[in-house]
């Protein structure tokens, strides 16, 4: 036999130099140590973005998330529109994202047989394992395009009276970002969909269909309504990383650092500001705010995955509880 | 019509909707696999593998470099993250009730939801701005923080999966824990836990912000570790915002090789999973058995 299992002797056979039980908690020492490796490395992020942003914290303090004028030749830094430019287009982003990934997951899961149902979930993961700069290249040469002729005019067409639909669209801007992002979140928020309907128990879906009901109704009053919290938990997470993607963003947003009503224009987010200017940033003021960019980026996405989190674990454990 | 007849009409169409979301939703990938393959693999030729980028203007040139680049860092990323994922993997399954596990869970949560550029910034910081010059190490670290939390969730899925007979059987062996763990548990499992390391490294391979200003990249091959390093996805985007069309079309031809590599590397692991892995487990006990047997008979 091979040399591993040759070495399996007991333990009366042969004096060890430890004991057993000493071996033991050796070993989970080591692994224990490991662990508070990984968790010091945590700690030390958090403590290095802190004290690279200081002075930029000093110089604006409170003013640098409520202002939005930026000048890196001027030194001065406001980082709201980025801010908002994040927020808009991750929200647009899951208003697109979460209704299609649920009926996906619906039809996946409900629907389907089962070995269509499992290709289509292949098919749908492949999306998620696409890099983004390829989502970013294909955004910019063939999204943007299409948003600029055919998705702007008719949008502005039908729902031009709303403030948000006016203006010229030059193909890259607000909404095109949004619409990559869509695309990127949908596998996430589809597999994790599926989990949550798999554990659905199947008798609830039978007596909805005894008593009468067609397929829509059984699929809304037995899969639907009692997966509620985990389909929101779902979302946030989609919202989760659609906050903190970067390159297919920064290739079509435009990135120009103002707040403007319409979704046509060019806007800039957390983190394509960062891709764009950090290598290139000059005076250590620049270095500071744009850490501090990253320190706000990473404290809205550290909220945002605390809540799914939360809202996730209230609901497995819910289940267990059945 | 009857309310009957409009319950049933509701229900067609809502069926109708089910299809068409799903046909919506794998639209985008295959209007992706498309252009690229248009646009990619036309522009590629055997030149594109073999040589180093020529001048814009000049015909010919490759990626060679960057080729190089990405595949040595992230050989430098998973020899950082894969052992020591596996170990927390490892940890979380099969000592995780304590406080440690707690927080360490916790922290692996977030390093999992961290956005990639935030990881670039922190290996800015803690490797270029002290040597002073961009570097493949510094790159190779930031792709090891990406490779590190997605080992270590796969390898406790994968470990929890495995019935506590199993352990309980090798424990009654007379196996201290740790063999137990590594020799049955561990070994028993090897071909999952690659695939969960392999899904980890093809994402790594793809990414692109935590490169951006760690690694920088250049434009010619180099195997130093202290120097810029090219890698494709970075390389990329240098190609395609820029304003040649020479170099639109590389960029298209690397984005083919990436998503080659990274589908290919994806769709392969996937395909060595099997599900019957425990049986594997169940093998290995019964020949330690009968080893042990064999020992005390003789």
């Amino acid at each position: 036999m091979n040399s591993s299992s040759h070495k399996l002797q007991l333990s009366g056979d042969k004096k060890y130099l430890l004991s057993f039980k000493s071996q033991d908690s050796l070993s989970k020492l080591l692994l224990r140590s490991v662990a508070w490796t990984v968790i010091g490395l945590l700690t030390i992020m958090i403590i290095l973005l802190t004290r690279e942003s200081f002075i930029a914290i000093e110089e604006f303090g409170l003013e640098f998330i409520t202002t939005s004028y930026w000048n890196p030749v001027l030194e001065e830094f406001g980082g709201l529109a980025f801010i908002y430019g994040t927020l808009v287009t991750s929200f647009i982003a899951i208003l697109l994202a979460a209704p299609l990934s649920i009926l996906v997951a619906l039809f996946i899961q409900e629907v389907c047989p089962d070995w269509i149902g499992k290709t289509l979930g292949l098919l749908v993961e492949m999306i998620a394992a696409i890099p983004s700069i390829v989502f970013g290249l294909w955004g910019l040469f063939f999204l943007a395009p299409i948003v600029r002729e055919y998705i702007a005019p008719f949008l502005r067409q039908t729902f031009g009276f709303l403030p948000i639909f006016q203006g010229p669209s030059f193909g890259i801007g607000v909404l095109t970002a949004s619409i990559i992002l869509a695309i990127m979140i949908v596998p996430t928020i589809t597999s994790l969909c599926r989990e949550v309907f798999k554990v659905v128990p199947s008798h609830q879906r039978e007596a909805a269909l005894a008593l009468g009901a067609t397929r829509f109704e059984m699929m809304k009053i037995a899969v639907f309504s009692p997966s509620l919290s985990g389909i929101i938990g779902a979302s946030v997470l989609g919202l989760g990383r659609a906050l903190g993607e970067t390159m297919a963003v920064a290739m079509v947003i435009g990135n120009s650092p103002a707040i403007v009503a319409s979704i046509f224009a060019p806007g800039a987010t957390l983190a394509s500001v960062i891709a764009n200017e950090y290598a290139e940033s000059t005076s250590d003021m620049h270095v500071a705010a744009l850490c501090l960019i990253g320190l706000v980026l990473f404290v809205i996405t550290f909220i945002v995955n605390f809540i799914a989190r939360g809202v996730i674990w209230h609901y497995t454990r819910k289940q267990g509880n059945r | 019509m009857s309310y009957l007849q409009y319950r049933k009409l509701k229900n067609i169409l809502f069926l109708g909707s089910l299809y068409m979301s799903a046909l919506i939703a794998l639209l985008p990938l295959f209007l992706i696999l498309q252009y690229l393959i248009l646009k990619g693999a036309t522009s590629l030729n055997l030149d594109f593998f073999l040589h180093d980028p020529s001048p814009v203007g000049e015909a010919g040139g490759g990626m060679r470099h960057a080729i190089v680049g990405t595949l040595y860092m992230v050989g430098i990323g998973s020899l950082i993250s894969v052992p020591i994922g596996l170990l927390c993997g490892i940890y979380l399954a099969e000592f995780g009730r304590g406080k440690t596990a707690k927080i360490l869970r916790f922290t692996i949560d977030m390093l999992t939801g961290i956005p990639s550029i935030i990881i670039g910034i922190f290996a800015y910081i803690l490797i270029v701005a002290p040597l002073q010059s961009f570097s493949a190490l510094a790159g190779g670290f930031a792709l090891s923080i990406i490779i590190l939390p997605i080992v270590t969730r796969s390898t406790e899925e994968i470990l929890k999966l495995v019935p506590t007979h199993i352990r309980e059987a090798g424990l009654a062996l007379g196996l201290p824990r740790w063999r137990v763990i590594f020799q049955i548990i561990v070994k028993g499992n090897f071909k999952s836990l690659i695939t969960g390391i392999m899904l980890a490294v093809s994402r790594a391979a793809g990414e692109t912000a935590p490169l951006l200003f760690t690694a920088f990249g250049n434009m010619y091959l180099n195997f130093q570790i202290s120097e810029p390093m090219a890698s494709l996805p970075v390389q990329i985007y240098t190609y395609a915002i820029s304003p040649f069309d020479q170099w639109q079309e590389q960029a298209w031809a690397a984005a083919f090789v990436l998503i080659t590599i990274v589908l290919g590397i994806n769709l392969v692991s996937r395909a060595l999973v099997n599900n019957k892995m425990i049986i594997g487990q169940s093998k290995r006990v019964i020949n330690h058995t009968r080893l042990i047997r064999k020992k005390k008979g003789n």
